[in-house]
This record gives C-alpha cells, structure tokens and sequence, in this order.
C-alpha cells in the first residue's frame, strides 16, 4: 500500500484535486440555486411545500440510475457529474432551511410582520440568523454526501477519487481501493470538521 | 376625527365551521383608549389582526384615520402603527437598543437620531438605558421584556397601538404596575389605545370604552359604568355578574 502511495503519488494527488474540484463546483452551484429556491418559497407555502416533495422523490432515485439518466442530456464527463449532484443537494438543503426558517419562532415573525418588515427583510434580517445551525446542518450534510456521491460520478468518466476506486475494483488492487475509499473519507471527514469549525467561530 | 372606523366587517378562517367575526361595525375616535374584552377564541385577535392586516377581511370595510386600509401599502400601514403581543417577540439575537430600534432603522433614520430615540425611549418605559440598551432579550425579566417591546412598539411615535393581551402573561403585581404606567402613557401622549384583553378587570380598569366580544359579533361597546349599569341581556349580563362574585369573594376575607 505504502508502496502504491509513493509509486503513483502524483496520480493520487491529480485524482484528489479533481475531486475537490468536482466537490467545490457542486456546492457552489448547489449553494447559489437553494439561495434562490429559498427566496422563492418565502412567497408561497404551497410552491414551498410542492417543492420539497418534489426534490424529496428525486433525491430517491439512486446515484448511479440518475448519472445514467443524465447522459443522453448532457453527455459523459465532469458536467453532468456536478450537474446530478447539484440536484441531490437541493433537496439536503432546502428540505434542512425551510425547516429551519419554519421553525422560527411564531410570536418573534409576527412581531416583525406587524411591524412592517417585508418578506426579504424578514428573511434576511430574523429568519436566517436565527435559523443559522439549521442551515449550516444541511450545509454540512449536503458537503459530505457529494464527496461521496461524487466518487460513483467517476462511472461516467467525471474523474476524481472514484477512479482510482473503480480501477481497483476492476483489476482486483486492494491499494487502489483502499486508497481510492480513504482518501474520499478523510476529504468528507476534513471538510465536515471545517465547516463545524467555521460554525463555532462565527457563534 | 375616527382613528378605527369598522363596516361590516367579517372574516371566516378556511375550513372553519363558524366565522371568527360576523358583520362587526364600530368606530374609535382619535385618542380614546378602548378594550376589548371576550373570552378565548371570541375573536379579539382577529379583529386586532384585520386592522394591521396580518388578516384580510372576507367583506366590510375597515377605515384607519379615515382611509380605507386596503387602499394604501401595506407595509407602510404597519409601520405608522404599534403593535405589541403576548408573547412580546423581541428578537433574541438583537440587543435591546437593536430591537427598539426595529422601526426606525427600517425608516432608515440616522445613526445619532435612533441613538438618541432609543434612549429616550427606554427612560420612558422605565429602563435605565445605560444598564439595558446591550442586554440580550434573554437577560431580562419577562415585564422588563414587556416594557422593552412596548418602547419598540412606540419608537417612531405612532398614531395608534395596538396590544393583543400584552400582560397576560406576567406576574399580578408586575402587571398592575405596567397597567399604571400605560395609562399615565396614554394620558401624555393622547394616543389611540386599542387593547385586548380576556380579564375583565383589565378591561373595565383600563377602557375608557369597554367593546364586548362574543362569538364574533359585538355583545356591547359602551362605557364601564354604563356596562355595568345596564349591561345587556345574556352574555355581558354573566360576565358582570361572575365579576361580582369574584369580588364577593374578597370581602368575605375583609
Ligand atoms: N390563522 C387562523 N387560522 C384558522 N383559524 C383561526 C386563525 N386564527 C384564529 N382562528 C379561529 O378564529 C376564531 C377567533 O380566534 P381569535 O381571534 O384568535 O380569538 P381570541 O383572540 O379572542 O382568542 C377561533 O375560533 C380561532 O380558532
Ligand atoms: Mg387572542
């Protein structure tokens, strides 16, 4: 094993880079698109409701049937990765934010309503900050969740860790395999522990 | 001039089998302080509620100052009224000075103006500013929690206030003190006082006028003496005469 790290070392350490970029993508996306699907569902409980169902009966559908399905939209590669786990994350986010923002409590939003704040203000300024470890919940859930998902995306030539791991699985190397899985649990492990860390500070 | 003006109001929540208020007509003059006073679920919260339209009615009018309220923007309404609840709602990740300056820094009033506003507004509601403006809502008693939501509620100095049972969940002493101080309020500022409240004595304590809520229809609008001088049949007849025998019970220990 010690053999393969210092043999192919630099192979590892692309495959973990392509990784993280996978990773770092999907949560940017994911991040930017549940800001907007949260704003959106501030206007409506139903849509809010609707939606999360909704996400709730994709998020199902196993990884590697949805990259499968993927294909014939958007073809093979680091793309459609990011783009299937965007749609996983959307419901880890939405479903832990709403949550969050609902359970707010009644006396503190109507105060604020009846005050004359507007929908965003009140989002923005009483709902959020006070939903914060909700968010940062479903923020660090949808984190390690990708980095594992991203390694199936390697079935549809996205790269990363799960290259290494298929290649090992195919050829029957036990040290590509372990360090394919190792390596993609310390990075979930790692990030995890970050964002903890950043949620610690900024209480 | 009429501060609240209602016209046949009426308002059914969806899927309720009776309406929370049926045809409800009343006027409130500028400066006047009136209770309203009902037992649980009579509809006090509602009719409170359509005023800053937190609800819409299903039909009736209602008038604020002499404008319909569904002609003008919503958001501006509620910011030229004060509203103060039960439950108080601080903002428990804002210091008491943010909270009271809730209205203000919506209005976008300078830095030194709200300052200076806050200030004034904790002394009047008896707390010294010095030792509450950066105190947490969590580090303070629940009247001093009361008191910092009624400066919050006052802070860009409304026409009108709006309270939906805002002692009803303090102590009897401190409630007799905020009860003191509210009138002592309402005499130097000859705001409108619309204020809700399911304890009679509070009521009829506090209401130069006295509106009697019963399943959502106005069982009696009147003065306390003349309430109780000639209340009307049925249900604000039980309710004066259980009055009458909780005192009764006090006397006897005279
Ligand atoms: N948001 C709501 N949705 C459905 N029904 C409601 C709602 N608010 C109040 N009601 C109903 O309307 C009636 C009057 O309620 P409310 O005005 O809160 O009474 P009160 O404040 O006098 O206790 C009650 O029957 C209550 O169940
Ligand atoms: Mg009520």
């Amino acid at each position: 094993m010690i053999d393969y790290l210092v043999r192919y070392y630099d192979r590892l350490l692309a495959a973990l880079l392509e990784h993280l970029e996978i990773v770092l993508l999907a949560m940017l996306f994911s991040v930017v698109l549940a800001a907007l699907l949260t704003l959106l569902c501030q206007f409506s409980e139903r849509l809010s409701k609707l939606l999360v169902h909704l996400l709730s009966v994709v998020y199902s559908v196993p990884s590697l049937a949805m990259l499968a399905l993927m294909i014939p939209l958007t073809g093979l590669g680091t793309v459609t990765a990011v783009i299937v786990l965007v749609i996983y994350n959307q419901y880890l986010l939405l479903r832990n934010i709403l949550a969050g923002l609902d359970g707010v409590d009644r006396g503190v939003t109507e105060a604020a309503m009846g005050m004359g704040m507007t929908r965003l203000q009140l989002l923005w300024q009483i709902k959020l900050p006070l939903a914060k470890k909700a968010v940062v919940a479903g923020l660090r859930i949808a984190l390690v969740s990708t980095v594992s998902i991203a390694t199936i995306a390697a079935s549809i030539n996205a790269g990363g860790l799960g290259a290494i791991l298929f290649d090992g699985l195919r050829t029957m190397n036990t040290a590509k395999i372990l360090w394919g899985s190792l390596l993609s649990a310390a990075l979930a492990l790692g990030a995890d522990r970050l964002l903890a860390l950043a949620e610690r500070k900024s209480a | 001039m009429n501060a609240v003006t209602f016209q046949n109001v009426s308002k059914r929540f969806k899927g309720a089998g009776r309406s929370a208020l049926e045809n409800v007509s009343f006027t409130v003059e500028e400066g006047e302080f009136v209770t309203v006073l009902g037992p649980s679920g009579c509809g006090k919260t509602t009719l409170l509620k359509l005023i800053n339209r937190l609800y819409e009615p299903d039909s009736g009018q209602i008038l604020l100052f002499g404008e319909d309220t569904q002609g003008v923007d919503l958001v501006k309404v509620r910011r030229g009224i004060g509203y103060v609840i039960q439950q108080i709602g601080l903002f428990p990740h804002w210091t008491v000075a943010e909270n009271v300056a809730t209205v203000p820094k919506l209005l976008k009033w300078d830095r030194d103006r709200i300052r200076a506003r806050t200030d004034e507004l904790l002394r009047l509601v008896g707390l010294e500013p010095e030792e509450y403006k950066n105190r947490y809502p969590s580090q303070l008693s629940g009247g001093q929690q009361q008191r910092v939501g009624l400066a919050r509620a006052l802070a860009v100095d409304p026409k009108i206030m709006l309270m939906d049972e805002p002692f009803g969940a303090l102590d009897s002493i401190t409630r007799g003190k905020l009860q003191q101080e509210l009138l002592a309020l309402h005499r130097e500022t000859g705001k409108t006082f619309l204020f809700v409240t399911h304890d009679i004595e509070e009521a009829f304590l506090l209401g130069g006028r006295v509106l009697i809520l019963d399943g959502g229809k106005i069982a009696q609008f009147d003065t306390p003496e003349a309430i109780i001088r000639r209340p009307a049949e049925g249900f604000v007849r039980s309710l004066v005469e259980s009055a009458r025998e909780k005192g009764r019970f006090w006397e006897a220990y005279l």
